[in-house]
């Protein structure tokens, strides 16, 4: 695997597991499955851990763990499957201030995409990193200087900018 | 018109420059073929059956001169020296070279044009009224609000991997001209009670193989709410959509599975979590974007021109094409005028180059440097001065332009068919120029009067079958092209879908079935009763009786000639 954020490739902090036993065993942060997020809080209240779901999860299912998890991975079972940028905008409107990560076999052409929906960072499969180096990565990510859509990425949009410059003016 | 500041321009450019960079990383196998697809597609680059096909956009169908001679120089230098307008109001090239395409897109960059999501699982080139800005029954220009959602649009970093392709059409007149009852998500502008503007909104109409009409899923959103409460339709149809099947994955079948009722909860609570205010566009913002459609500088004239009603009594052509293919302008004095794509015998929607350059120089002489492209394949002479209209029709005339037939049985919409299309499974394009050779007699024509038929080469539906007054489905069956007819699809405010009138029948006997029905139409006729009143008065009875007598004597013939 390969972790990919805006500023280059980082080590993976998180160790998965799947079960709880696994997680159990772990040493130091660890990813699971949401559905074990309860009972892994209990065994190991305070432990900084994070979960995994599937895009198409519904926002009310992730939201009690909001609170407790230090990173949501977001799993996509294809890079043309769109669901998890919205899950990524509702779990940020949540006011979720932990890592979001996307991870599946993204293309580097959606990292500006993934960046500007609120994801920190992508974790990729090996052969995908391989195809597409991280420098693809970087690249792609600035091809498009501005974005249209208010409420999308750090900066400003157009419409705002413009705005700005009236006003400036 | 709308014309781009330095924003739009760095932005066209660069993904101009981002499409470069993937076919080249297409090239050095950093993307995969499945990965390639859907960029190129997303910049409207289709592979088809002989050749790519360049789709380019033209929002909401307005163009002028400077556009389209590139557009010729384009067809001639990279293409076989003609372009196929569409029913989306886009143009498509149907022969450039793989290697060439970026250099095209660099051309089209220069007269602000561009072909981003002009295919995709994306929202698509937004469409509206070829009237726009000109129609008496107009609430409001539809376009600025076009041209405000084609830039919300534009690479939406949420909204750029749907389960499905989106369509979004915008109207601002009474008279539905745009089709919104059969898009994704359909527009009107409206008045409330307070006299307030804002938009009804309608969503999950479509054709395809699984034709459905739109819901209103709003009565009235005020008009500066209009993104925020689009970000929460589509944010609603990219959670939930289909994925697990391409045929069940527009939002019409969400629409239709999840209930009107449910679907509309749904989506306002979505919007009721969202910040209105940091998505909607700064008022200011929709206000310099309208300023590009204000009225041109019109000519204040009287009504009734009398140098067109001199030359109208002298030349029964012009007066006939003036009377056939002319719109009533709000403006007096002038007029808004058709241009027919549709001469008898050739391709519905194609135009060569020297058309396109004589068409550019009507249009900056006489229509204030703009024209529009309509959905049926036509274009449109917006602000035409009636004084002008005889110099108009003879430049057209010279161009082979002037075809008398907007609205009537040869003015037909047909898709490319077995001629270009991979999947077709039939012929459209020939059986288009069979029955327009059939009713090619102009005071036949005239007769019949306003009659829209609407050819698809399969169930795709790209020529819109569903919505054609008469509409024509080849299908293939034991190896033999098979054409379905249907009577009552309609595509304005009174949207339905058409009604099939009996067993599929064989290409040679569409344009005799097309007169049998066309004879229940004259005999059931009542007053001035167009085709499609008369449908929706009778129903499709009497007709399906028609064309069960036709069926009958055809296989009597056949019989015969054994
Ligand atoms: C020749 C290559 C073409 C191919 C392979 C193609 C393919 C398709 C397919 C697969 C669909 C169905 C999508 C769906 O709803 O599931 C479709 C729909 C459509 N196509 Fe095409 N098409 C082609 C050309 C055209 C042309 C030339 C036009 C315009 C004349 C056109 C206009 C449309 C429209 C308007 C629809 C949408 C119907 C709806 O609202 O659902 N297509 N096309
Ligand atoms: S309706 Fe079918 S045959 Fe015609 S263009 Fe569309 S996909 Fe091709």
């Amino acid at each position: 695997m390969t972790l990919i954020r805006e500023d280059g490739a980082v080590e993976d902090r998180f160790t998965r597991a799947d079960t709880i036993d696994a997680a159990l065993a772990v040493d130091g942060p660890v990813l699971i499955p949401l559905a074990i997020a309860d009972e892994f809080a209990k065994a190991r209240p305070g432990a900084e851990f994070g979960v995994s779901l599937p895009g198409s999860t519904p926002i009310e299912d992730v939201k009690p763990q909001l609170g407790k998890i230090a990173l949501v991975a977001i799993e996509f079972p294809a890079f043309a499957d769109g669901r998890g940028f919205s899950l990524a905008k509702k779990i940020a409107r949540e006011g979720f201030s932990g890592t979001l990560r996307a991870s599946g076999p993204l293309i580097a052409d959606e990292f500006a995409d993934a960046l500007a929906c609120g994801f920190t960072e992508v974790e990729l499969p090996e052969t995908m990193a391989n195809r597409q180096p991280v420098q693809q990565w970087l690249a792609a990510k600035d091809t498009m200087t501005e974005h249209y859509q208010s409420g999308y990425g750090r900066g400003p949009s157009i419409l705002q900018k413009r705005l700005a410059a009236r006003k400036g003016a | 018109m709308y014309r781009y500041d330095e924003f739009d321009e760095r932005f066209v450019r660069e993904r101009v420059a981002q499409f470069r960079g993937q076919v080249e990383r297409r090239l050095d196998g950093s993307l995969s073929e499945d990965e390639f697809k859907p960029l190129r597609l997303k910049n409207g680059l289709y592979l088809q059956l002989h050749a790519y096909m360049l789709r380019i956009a033209v929002p909401y169908g307005t163009l002028n001169s400077a556009q389209l001679r590139m557009l010729a120089h384009i067809a001639e230098t990279y293409d076989k020296g003609y372009g196929h307008f569409t029913t989306r109001q886009n143009l498509q090239f149907n022969w450039p070279k793989l290697k060439d395409v970026p250099t095209i897109l660099e051309l089209l960059a220069d007269v602000e044009m561009h072909c981003i999501q002009t295919s995709g699982n994306c929202i698509r080139n937004v469409t509206s009224d070829q009237f726009a800005g000109v129609a008496r029954d107009e609430v409001e220009d539809p376009r600025p609000t076009a041209e405000l959602i084609r830039q919300w649009s534009s690479l939406h970093p949420e909204f750029v991997w749907l389960p499905r392709k989106f369509k979004i059409a915008v109207t601002g007149a009474e008279h539905d001209r745009a089709a919104i009852m059969v898009h994704d998500i359909g527009l009107k502008l409206k008045r409330n009670d307070q006299g307030a503007v804002g938009y009804e909104v309608i969503v999950g109409g479509g054709l395809g193989r699984t034709p459905m009409i739109g819901k209103v899923v709003r009565e009235f959103l005020p008009k500066d709410e209009l993104l925020a409460y689009l970000e929460a339709v589509m944010r609603v149809y990219n959670s939930e959509g289909r994925r697990d099947n391409k045929f069940k994955a527009r939002v019409k079948i969400l629409v239709h599975e999840t209930g009107e009722e449910e679907f509309r909860a749904r989506v306002e609570e979505e919007y009721a979590k969202l910040d209105g205010p940091t998505i909607n566009a700064p008022e200011e913002e929709v206000e310099r974007i309208a300023a590009y459609f204000a009225a041109p500088t019109y000519e204040a004239l009287p009504d009734v021109s009398q140098v067109l009603d001199q030359a109208r009594a002298i030349d029964p052509e012009l007066d006939r094409f003036v009377e056939q293919n002319s719109f009533e302008h709000k403006q007096p004095g002038y007029i808004a005028l058709t241009i027919a794509l549709k001469e008898i015998g050739a391709v519905p929607g194609d135009m060569s180059a020297d058309q396109m350059r004589a068409f550019a120089d009507i249009a900056e002489k006489y229509s204030f440097d703009e024209f529009r492209v309509t959905h049926s394949q036509n274009l449109v002479l917006p602000h035409v001065k009636k004084d002008d209209l005889p110099a108009v029709h003879a430049a057209l005339k010279a161009a082979g332009l002037a075809s008398a037939n907007a609205g009537l049985i040869t003015d037909i919409i047909a898709c490319p068919g077995l001629d270009y299309c991979a999947l077709a499974t039939a012929k459209s394009i020939p059986i288009a120029q069979a029955i327009a050779k059939t009713f090619a007699d102009q005071e036949r024509q005239k007769a019949i009067g306003e009659l829209p038929i609407k050819i698809s080469g399969c169930i795709n539906a790209c020529g819109h079958h569903h919505v054609g007054a008469i509409g024509i489905l080849g299908l293939e069956k034991g190896g033999r092209e098979n054409y379905q007819i249907t009577v009552g699809g309609d595509a304005t405010e009174h949207a339905a879908l058409g009604e099939r009138l009996g067993p599929g029948i064989d290409a040679e006997d569409v344009p005799a079935a097309i007169e049998a029905i066309v004879e229940t139409y004259l005999a059931e006729k009542q007053g001035s009763e167009s085709f499609i009143e008369t449908v929706r008065r009778t129903g499709p009875e009497p007709f399906k009786t028609g064309f069960t007598a036709f069926i009958e004597s055809r296989a009597v013939e056949s019989e015969a000639a054994e």
